[in-house]
């Protein structure tokens, strides 16, 4: 079995093909293509700019996909897509494309849930068996645990998403958006050493990051050459606090609060193993605190490199597979995308456990 | 926008799993006075190892919690978190104790190494019981209406929900109440595979516990409740219909119980408001 996936929740618009070739055998990926729109630093990405790069790019990815693939059209049994959650503009852009090249080839739709995509191929990439899945990306914080077909989330964030808050934290210092920037924040926290006090709000399993934002609005105005020498940022010692310090701080306090959700949803429901998916999971300093965690657990943790861990659309392509092997088929006047969308709203037919 | 190529991921290779992160377990070395002897592991929560052992004397079963030291934490992150949540913990303890809330007694506390001694709660939580009652549903023995017809753990879920209802009463909210902190202590102290549904009912691990200021009343008990009811809908999807009972009990145990209900509904629109975007 063949599938084609297309990707296009947020801004980057990937396409992939895959296939599996038997139940007992691992997938096979064919194709894994991607582009990404960036806006210029200080500035976070529109639907309605990000919604023409898709509609750009999705001809030309989807060509250069099937052709890198060597597969021919007819091989191919299903066309998946990202039914959402997401942005509405990217998401219709990328749907439509599904829809086009659906009743051009004559092949059966399947519209996938994102932060499924997200599970699916982290299980896949990690061989992670039943794990607790923490998602974390630009627009979902999700502590996930499966239960009697569905992915249920267990935590999640109280108002805005992880990645949301790394974005903007980064704008705040005006930091790159290119490649992304949570990379770069990563890059400069390497350089940090000096902890600065930021809001840690942890309730229960879920969490809480929009009081990061406003003190990371304090901070940067307290950083930097151009503040007179008395009103800078000092620690201890009287050194001055650098950029590359919040960011240290940044990342080490909300990485601390996830691996704590993280931890309670893994005492609570038992288990040993934790995958880490989405594209703040590529963070090696979460990877890494996350498996000091687990193996404090007598666990492991497993994670994707960013082929796999940032959107793409293998992930739709394999997640769509998986639900079009269960009889499911998205019919065209039922091929809408949506903004809303609840891991746990969609049944996991594929999974007897 | 414009980059003339596509960034390249071609991969034709098929996946493979990464090599697994080394699993060997440190082990935790409790601060004095306490030994490893005389100490049984009863649970590895989320921040603390719990143990059972005895204080004072040798027939005073008692509960160390210990905070370690987490080592994925910073330093001084981890310094701070343990030692405001570790006292936090204690003080609210005492004063639900003192009005009337069944929770364990503080025994003894160093916030430096990390523990808490609290006195023993036998019997079991109530997580067990909704297990057992869930696997005798799905095991065909009694019909899911039938099953909710039971005088019993109706009863239960009612003091259950009064009892939330006493803590929210006196200013306290719980800050993790999920089903396995809910526990049914039985008056023999002893530990069987199912908690008699009659016991009393106590509550344990104030861990996140805090002190309710007025003006975040709502908020606080209708997260509490919202927990709770995660915790129920989570670990036992034919245990949804109970927790209606919990609630109903809530609403009419205490004066403030309609506000935080009200506002439950809104934490409830709050949480699901998070399937905006991918």
């Amino acid at each position: 079995m063949i599938a084609i996936g297309l990707e296009g929740s947020a801004n980057k618009i990937g396409i992939g093909l895959i296939s599996h070739p038997h139940p007992s055998k691992p997938p096979i990926v064919l194709a894994n293509l991607r582009h990404t729109y960036n806006s210029p630093p200080g500035e976070g990405f529109l639907p309605k700019e990000t919604a023409i790069h898709h509609r750009t790019w999705v001809v030309r990815l989807i060509k250069q996909a099937v052709k890198q693939a060597g597969v021919k059209i007819e091989d191919i049994d299903c066309i998946c897509y990202t039914k959402g959650p997401g942005m509405f503009a990217p998401l219709q852009s990328v749907a439509l494309a599904a829809r086009t090249i659906a009743l051009l080839w004559g092949k059966p739709l399947v519209g996938v849930n994102h932060c499924v995509g997200h599970i699916e191929m982290g299980r896949a990439i990690t061989l992670a068996n039943n794990p607790v899945v923490l998602y974390v990306s630009g627009g979902n914080t999700q502590v996930i645990a499966y239960s009697s077909n569905r992915y249920r989330i267990f935590g999640e964030t109280l108002d805005i998403a992880i990645g949301n808050c790394i974005d903007r934290f980064a704008r705040t210092l005006m930091i790159p958006n290119d490649p992304f920037p949570g990379y770069n924040v990563e890059q400069l926290a390497k350089h940090g050493k000096n902890l600065v006090d930021i809001p840690y709000a942890v309730k229960g399993m879920d969490a809480s990051f929009t009081g990061i934002l406003a003190a990371a609005e304090v901070l940067a105005k307290s950083i930097g050459e151009n503040v007179p020498e008395d009103k800078r940022l000092k620690n201890e010692g009287g050194e001055f606090i650098t950029k590359e310090d919040l960011c240290f701080s940044l990342q080490e306090t909300i990485f601390a609060m996830l691996v704590e959700i993280t931890e309670r949803a893994m005492a609570h429901v038992g288990a040993t193993q934790v995958l880490v998916v989405g594209g703040v999971g590529s963070n090696v300093r979460l990877q890494q605190m996350m498996g000091l965690m687990a193996r404090d657990r007598g666990g492991s943790v497993f994670a994707t490199d960013e082929r796999f861990c940032i959107d793409n659309g293998i992930m739709i392509a394999h997640a769509g597979l998986l639900e079009w092997g269960t009889g499911v088929v998205t019919e065209l006047e039922d091929s809408w995308c949506t903004q809303r969308f609840r891991t746990d709203e969609v049944y996991v037919g594929w999974r007897d456990d | 926008m414009a980059h003339s190529v596509a960034e390249p991921v071609p991969t034709i290779a098929p996946l493979s799993p990464p090599s697994p992160p080394p699993t060997d377990r440190p082990l935790h070395t409790l601060p004095a006075p306490f030994t490893t002897s005389n100490l049984q592991l009863l649970a590895q929560g989320a921040e603390a190892l719990v143990y059972k052992t005895t204080f004072l004397t040798p027939n005073t079963p008692c509960v160390v919690k210990y905070r370690p030291p987490k080592p994925y934490r910073h330093p001084i992150l981890d310094k701070r978190l343990t030692k405001a949540r570790l006292l936090a913990e204690a003080r609210v303890l005492v004063r639900a104790g003192r009005e009337g809330v069944s929770v364990p007694r503080v025994l003894g506390a160093d916030w430096e190494g990390g523990w808490l001694v609290l006195s023993w709660v036998g019997g079991g939580s109530v997580r067990q019981v909704l297990d057992g009652w869930a696997e005798r549903v799905k095991r065909g023995e009694q019909k899911a209406e039938q099953a909710l017809m039971d005088g019993e753990i109706l009863d239960l879920m009612r003091r259950i929900g009064r009892c939330v209802g006493r803590l929210h009463d006196i200013g306290i909210s719980h800050g993790d109440l999920t089903t396995s902190n809910i526990m049914l202590q039985s008056p023999s102290q002893e530990s069987g595979p199912q908690p008699p549904l009659g016991g009393e009912i106590t509550l344990i691990d104030f861990g996140l516990a805090s002190h309710i200021t007025p003006n975040s009343a709502d908020e606080e008990g209708a997260v509490d409740l919202y927990v709770l009811e995660r915790a129920f809908a989570a670990t036992h999807p034919a245990a949804e219909p109970l927790f209606q009972e919990v609630l109903k009990a809530y609403s009419e145990s205490w004066k403030g119980a309609k506000s935080v209900m009200k506002r439950l509904e809104d934490v409830r629109l709050r949480g699901r408001k998070r399937s905006m975007l991918g």
